[in-house]
């Protein structure tokens, strides 16, 4: 994991370009999160400060929302959906073969480092299911060998 | 010069649509041909993407569904002239699935560049709020309510009853937030329009700021859209800069401003409560009702909240008038309605019709069956919180009323499709466990309500004291349907209990013939 006072500069720029915006602790997250990949638990606390917010709340808000991590992902993040739709298209055969293929379950991250799983409840691409994203590219119609070509395609890139 | 059509919609990208236009434009540059190549909305005919159009002397023609291995055959043949090939369509508007609509509100979506603000001047854009800023705010209102337009998120409550409360609401600051946090399985109808007109979108809030006299909108758009956000963004950008946003619209004086926020993948927040407090900065915790958010809304002022197909439809309304859109639809469902066809369907897609309809035209006319050959065993309307139908259901006609008298709901006009594969005592246990997944927490029959649901659903399937098990799930529900806060524990019943009715030999069960 890496050290929060490398990480820091970048939470107090992001704190401080949203200072006057009304509502802002979910853009704020995002922020820090497109920029870092996750939010360090040890932001919160910076965050809290600036925001005039307890811990808890920051951590509350933090922890409720499902987008947010608070640890490092892969380098690639794989979305698969769960819901009715693909679900009635073969998803759960597509879920136990991409779980089966990385050798990790939902909320983890290939011991490479490379990849990390998670559920998604509708990617609203549902005309062309099974849907699954890398990172922010959504993919249709995925069949387990489309899976297999994808993971090969993503492999060694950032 | 030439102008072919590839979409930038989300769905014809996750097919190949990029790539596409990628292969057209180097073969073009290869063979030293030119052709303008505009990436435009989709067309909504998803077994047909990626879609490749082509303006010719004979009109507007297509080819489809095209890999990128079919460019070079493609251009052999003649693609830039609309000459035949194997994947040639004709015209997209003259067949059988796009004539018979009604495209109002989704009337440029395929058409144009979405994010082009002349292609939007020149395909009637504008000339709603043009009307609108003509008139008093209680005349634009009046417009809304006539036209009988009905919340398209899910709720169908009558839009113009609601703009006239907050109107009425004394307040320096009222604010316009739209709901585009589109979670529902099987609707992709607020991301096409975002990503395929995102203007029509912008101006339909503007004219609901004029009406109600609010300055600042919010588009809450959820994470899981970002072609979305960067269509809306594009969009906003041409607004401002042409004096369609701001501080002085079109020199009227009249202000308003607009800001797309992202959501971060909870379900909950498309609850207009829990939308309003995620927008906040807080937990996405549903609100008590009364005050309603007509009243006491976003940071406390008054706050119109609309669904993103709502708003869209408002500025056809203000073109045309309130009567035109009422001249549509059935009973109290008036105008269109954006019905998405997804799951098991050989032809999925976008299919913009007057209420009346029925399920089974949907479904075999428009729809071809199951894509897997397979007889058609349920079908989910209205997301993961509506009711799964039936064969002997599919007679009814896609209307408010008509749904309800089935105790099913016509939600945002997504219909999921299974074929007889389908175990409904899983998808049953799947309404609970999803319930489990996205309860914001803050009442008991829905935080805690699903989890038992999730159990006792188990207990049947395993031929545990079945009877009495039953009799629980259904005590369950009720407790559930009328103690919960909002629709989310409120609702989950109806998925879970029409299972139970209509496929009891799912759970193991005899069936009863209610």
């Amino acid at each position: 994991m890496q050290d929060y006072q490398t990480q820091k500069p970048v939470v107090l720029e992001i704190l401080d370009t949203h200072q006057s915006m009304p509502g802002n602790l979910l853009p704020i997250l995002h922020g820090i999160q497109d920029t870092l990949g996750y939010i360090p638990p040890a932001a919160v606390a910076d965050i809290a400060k600036a925001l005039n917010l307890s811990h808890a709340e920051v951590h509350g808000v933090i922890s409720f929302y499902h987008y947010f991590r608070d640890t490092p992902p892969g380098q690639h993040t794989i979305r698969i959906c769960r819901a009715e739709s693909c679900q009635a298209m073969n998803g759960k055969s597509l879920e136990n073969h991409a779980k089966q293929q990385l050798g990790i379950d939902y909320h983890e991250t290939t011991s490479d480092g490379v990849f990390s799983l998670e559920p998604v409840y509708c990617l609203g691409n549902c005309a062309c299911s099974p849907s699954v994203t890398v990172d922010h590219e959504v993919f249709g119609r995925v069949t387990p060998e489309k899976f297999d070509s994808l993971l090969a395609s993503f492999k060694g890139t950032k | 010069m030439t102008r072919v059509f590839i979409s930038r919609d989300s769905t014809a990208l996750s097919l190949g649509a990029e790539q596409v236009a990628k292969a057209l434009q180097q073969h073009l540059t290869d063979a030293g041909k030119t052709a303008e190549i505009v990436r435009n909305g989709s067309r909504g005919l998803f077994w047909l993407e990626p879609l490749v159009e082509v303006e010719t002397a004979q009109g507007r023609v297509a080819y489809g569904p095209v890999q990128v291995e079919d460019i070079a055959s493609l251009l052999d043949a003649g693609l830039l002239e609309g000459k035949q090939h194997p994947l040639f369509l004709g015209n997209i508007e003259e067949t059988a699935y796009f004539k018979n609509q009604n495209r109002l509100t989704f009337a440029r979506v395929g058409l144009t560049d979405p994010v082009n603000l002349d292609h939007y001047l020149a395909n009637d854009g504008y000339r709603g709020l043009k009307n609108a800023l003509a008139l008093q705010p209680v005349e634009i209102v009046k417009h809304v309510t006539d036209s009988g337009l009905r919340g398209r998120g899910g709720a169908a409550f009558p839009t113009g009853i609601k703009w006239n409360t907050v109107l009425n609401a004394p307040s320096e600051q009222k604010y316009i937030v739209c709901n585009a946090d589109e979670g529902d399985s099987g609707t992709f109808s607020d991301r096409m329009i975002m990503e395929g007109d995102p203007f029509v979108l912008i101006e339909g809030m503007t004219i609901a700021g004029l009406a109600v006299g609010a300055t600042q909108g919010y588009i809450y758009l959820r994470v899981e859209y970002p072609h979305a956000k960067i269509a809306l963004n594009q969009a906003i950008e041409a607004a401002k800069q042409n004096g369609y946003l701001g501080e002085n619209i079109q020199n009227s004086g009249k202000a308003f401003n607009l800001e797309v926020r992202s959501g971060a993948g909870a379900y909950i927040c498309g609850e207009e409560t829990s939308l309003l407090e995620s927008l906040e900065g807080k937990r996405g915790l549903v609100r008590f009702k009364p005050p309603l958010p007509a009243i006491v809304g976003l940071f406390g002022k008054p706050t119109v909240v609309n669904n993103v197909i709502s708003l869209a439809s408002v500025p056809i309304i203000l073109d045309k008038g309130g009567e035109y859109y009422k001249n549509y639809g059935m009973g109290r469902s008036r105008g269109t309605l954006p019905l998405q066809l997804a799951g098991n369907i050989k032809h999925p897609g976008l299919f913009e019709a007057a209420f009346g309809m029925t399920l089974r035209e949907i479904l075999y006319d428009y729809g071809g069956g199951s894509a897997s050959g397979r007889p058609i065993r349920a079908v989910q309307v209205g997301g993961p919180l509506g009711a799964y139908l039936h064969e002997g259901q599919f007679d009814t006609p896609l209307d408010y009323e008509a749904f309800a008298a089935i105790s099913a709901v016509l939600g945002h006009g997504g219909i999921v499709v299974h074929d007889d594969t389908v175990n409904m005592a899983d998808m049953a246990r799947y309404a609970m466990e999803f319930c489990v997944e996205e309860s914001c927490g803050k009442c008991t029959p829905c935080r805690i309500g699903s989890t038992r649901g999730v159990e006792v659903i188990d207990r049947i399937v395993d031929g545990v004291n079945k009877d009495k098990n039953t009799a629980l799930l259904r005590d369950l529900c009720d407790t559930m349907t009328y103690g919960s806060l909002c629709a989310m524990g409120g609702m989950t019943p109806f998925p879970v209990l029409s299972s139970l009715n209509h496929f009891p030999e799912d759970f193991g069960l005899q069936a009863t013939k209610a």
